[in-house]
């Protein structure tokens, strides 16, 4: 049979398919943003689509569950806590068709806030836990995943870390199997959560676990690999991989896919087995507390840390103090940071933030949070999704008590507007916030590689749907000088905020211009080029944080490979050095 | 065989993707059993790239720490050295002679740093070539990716494959002949 090569991400959407899935409905978030981006090739074999955050996806996706069918939910691991209170419900209203939420947690950070691990979620919101290892798994154990679901009467979270989601192996293919349901009939007593039914249902959860822990003794998915018996490892998902390389050939193994709850007796067995017990995981000592807990003996966390991913270099250090031998260069590399595109829409609102020196600025997650990178450096806080206006909200309050005299600025994107600033907005509206709301609308979901949202005008996939306007909705919210700006524009940009400063009535801006990678939308490109001449080398060009724009021989001089004309720097220089050209 | 590595590193948007993509197509056909990591995310927006490649017998861990690969194919020559402790002490280095400037450097912050691939010669064996403006001369920069992959094929030495028919199953028919006369260019680069 033909082999494919496939990420984890889009193994779990081929995965989905196969299991009969056909409700889907996500947020984007690195490293979990493939898995969807990956379903519309299945066309009208399943639904998928972007919600507007991850609260409204797995409540979308549960409510396909109650409908009747199998349904899936995906998100990056901090998605989980902004989807945390259906999940914990649903957990104690079971399910009728099987429901699967994906969690991608982020070890290392590559591009997240923290390295929240999101298998104590199952523990505590009392479901399944499915760990896949590799992109074969990643499509058996969704199939598994379903049919725990159905069996057992409540979600699963399968959890996957950035080196399963991102990681490409070989995979097998199956047919799609189609899932029935019998027809809808409504049960109150089932899936309305008030507190006599909750009070119920309570008892029901426990059972389900208890039945659910008897099924993981003996489930296709906890395998024992026995070899030796000197030296047992009890391992699950990328950690597996890992240790298969690092411990010697005659280890055993106890390798977990079902991971809450865990199977206990299995687990006792398995270390009667060895002389020696080791838990191996990336990130906390999930399994291993739990073990311990029981009374077994076993090492884990004592050698293994709970900071960063590992990689078997790592691990074979840590376990065994066998250091990797390295040459480095006498060279130093220079630090190679992300930074905004050259031409990005919102350099020209963060630039002319920075000369704001009595401004405080509340960001949010998203390209823009590259805002606060030097030498634009104009953010003060970033803590989460919506985050821009409500924590912009608090430090005003604050500001109020102390005296401090510094104007606030929240900061969100479209796409951020949508998921969770529309309620910060109203908070500072309501409460009389001294904040401007700012939305960068760069008219796409841009960090995670360009997904569409409420205001994009397209759906997953690519057709045409309803574009919501935000100064709509800010005027509704009763924002009555809604200030629209094209932020390329330096002096609109500033008059905007100058007026939005000096506004009697409470104002927003919107810094409005679509980001320039959209392939849909047509963009004059140009190319800036430096008048040598002219230049009298102040620096100045440089203030706008372009990568395209560097100082060669004491003048100014513009990359025309990485130039698009926007004409930020030209707008700065003060003798008018840098011209645009035309065309690219 | 023991598991065999390669870290292709470098700058977002210069084509490392597609040049691991051809290396594991053919390692692919070659019957091996192949593992592949990317990094993704932040990494899009001009920052620091790399890309895994993995294969042997059967494969395991995607990806390895410091210390733990074969080759390393640099698309920049600073990226070279700063992926350097990737490479184990005997591994070879594939380098793109071609300089991209970090915002940082752009920004007056730090400077180029001088004599990358000395030092790396220092350490490693090394397979140096101007990938560019051999891509240039070809008539596009874009096919600069495959004239590293034809230099990294020559180190790989896996004459079992037949690299061209890989290229053609790999890349549009549009490119197809650029891409062919990257391949063969750096692969001559790299021999001579």
């Amino acid at each position: 049979m033909e082999k494919h090569l496939l990420s984890g991400n889009e193994a779990i959407a081929r995965g989905a398919y196969e299991a009969g899935v056909q409700v889907c409905s996500a947020y984007p978030g690195t490293p979990s943003t493939e898995i969807f981006e990956s379903l519309p090739q299945y066309g009208a074999a399943l639904y998928c689509e972007w919600a507007p955050n991850e609260k409204v996806a797995t409540e979308v996706a549960y409510g396909a569950s109650i409908g009747g069918v199998r349904s899936l939910c995906a998100m990056k691991h901090v998605g989980l806590n902004v989807a945390a209170d259906p999940l914990f419900t649903a957990a104690y209203n079971g399910v009728r068709g099987g429901f699967v939420i994906v969690t991608a947690d982020d070890p290392s950070m590559h591009s997240s806030q923290n390295e929240q691990d999101n298998r104590y979620y199952a523990r505590s919101a009392k479901v399944a836990l499915v760990e896949p290892s590799d992109s074969q798994e990643c499509i058996d154990f969704m199939k598994e995943a379903y049919a725990i679901s159905e069996r057992f009467d409540m979600p699963v979270i399968f959890r996957t870390t950035t080196n399963i989601s991102h990681s490409k192996s070989l995979v097998r293919f199956s047919e799609r199997e189609e899932h029935r349901c019998e027809p809808y009939v409504r049960n109150q007593r089932k899936f309305n959560c008030a507190p006599a039914n909750a009070y119920r249902n309570h008892p029901k959860v426990e059972q389900n676990l208890r039945d659910l822990a008897a099924y993981g003794e003996s489930c296709p998915i906890n395998k024992l690999e026995l070899r030796g018996s000197r030296v047992g490892v009890i391992t699950a998902s990328i950690a597996y991989q890992y240790a298969k390389e690092v411990f010697p050939e005659d280890t055993s193994f106890l390798k977990l896919g079902l991971t809450n709850p865990l199977p206990m007796g299995l687990i006792r067995d398995f270390a009667a087995k060895v002389e020696k017990l080791y838990v191996i995981e990336e990130l906390e000592g999930f399994m291993e507390e739990q073990i311990k807990a029981a009374g077994i003996p076993c090492v884990g966390k004592e050698l293994v840390s709970n900071l960063y991913e590992l990689n078997p270099q790592r691990l074979r250090e840590m376990v065994f103090g066998e250091k990797p031998v390295v040459k480095e260069p006498a060279v130093k590399a220079v630090p190679r940071p992300p930074v905004l595109c050259p031409g990005c829409p919102h350099r020209g609102f963060f630039y002319t933030m920075s000369k704001g020196r009595d401004f405080v600025i509340a960001g949010d997650i998203g390209c823009y949070t590259l805002g606060g990178a030097a030498p634009l450096d104009a953010l003060d806080t970033c803590v989460c999704m919506g985050g821009g206006f409500s924590i912009a909200m608090g430090m005003s309050k604050a500001f109020a008590a102390t005296g401090e005299k510094k104007k606030i600025f929240g900061v969100v994107g479209d796409s951020t507007f949508f998921h969770s600033g529309m309620t910060g907005a109203a908070e500072i509206l309501y409460n009389k916030g001294a904040v401007i709301p700012v939305v960068l609308d760069n008219h796409i979901t841009g960090m995670t590689g360009h997904q569409d949202n409420p205001g994009s005008g397209y759906t997953l996939q690519g057709e045409a749907a309803a574009a919501i306007r935000i100064e709509d909705v800010l005027r509704a919210y009763g924002y009555e000088n809604v200030i629209v700006v094209d932020p390329q524009d330096l002096a609109a940009m500033q008059k905007a905020v100058d007026d939005a400063l000096a506004s009697a009535v409470p104002a927003a801006i919107i810094c409005r211009r679509p980001c320039l990678l959209i392939k849909r939308i047509p963009h004059e490109k140009g190319l800036c080029v430096v008048d040598r001449e002219k230049c009298v080398g102040c620096k100045k060009c440089l203030k706008v944080g372009c990568p395209a724009v560097m100082i060669r021989e004491g003048r100014s001089s513009i990359d025309p490979n990485q130039c698009v004309g926007c004409t930020l720097c030209a707008q700065v220089c003060p003798v008018g050095a840098i011209t645009r050209k035309e065309g690219k | 065989m023991a598991v065999k590595t390669a870290i292709l590193v470098g700058v977002g948007g210069q084509g490392a993707i597609l040049t691991a993509k051809v290396l594991v197509n053919g390692l692919m056909r070659a019957g091996y059993d192949v593992k592949m990591s990317e990094v993704h995310g932040m990494s899009q927006r001009g920052g620091s790239v790399s890309t895994q490649v993995r294969w042997g017998e059967k494969v395991y861990a995607p990806l390895v720490g410091p210390g733990g690969a074969d080759v390393l194919v640099a698309f920049e020559k600073m990226e070279a050295v700063r992926y350097a402790l990737f490479l184990k002490p005997d591994g070879v280095a594939v380098i793109n002679d071609y300089e991209q400037a970090s915002a940082t450097i752009a920004a007056g912050l730090a400077e180029y740093p001088a004599g990358c691939l000395e030092a790396m010669r220092d350490n490693f064996r090394c397979v140096v070539l101007p990938a560019a403006e051999i891509a240039e001369g070809l008539g596009s920069a874009k096919c600069m990716n495959i004239v590293l992959f034809g230099a990294l094929a020559h180190v790989l030495g896996l004459d079992e494959i037949d690299w061209e028919q890989v290229i053609r199953e790999t890349v549009p028919p549009k490119f197809l002949e650029l891409n062919l006369a990257a391949y063969r260019a750096g692969r001559a680069a790299a021999e001579a």
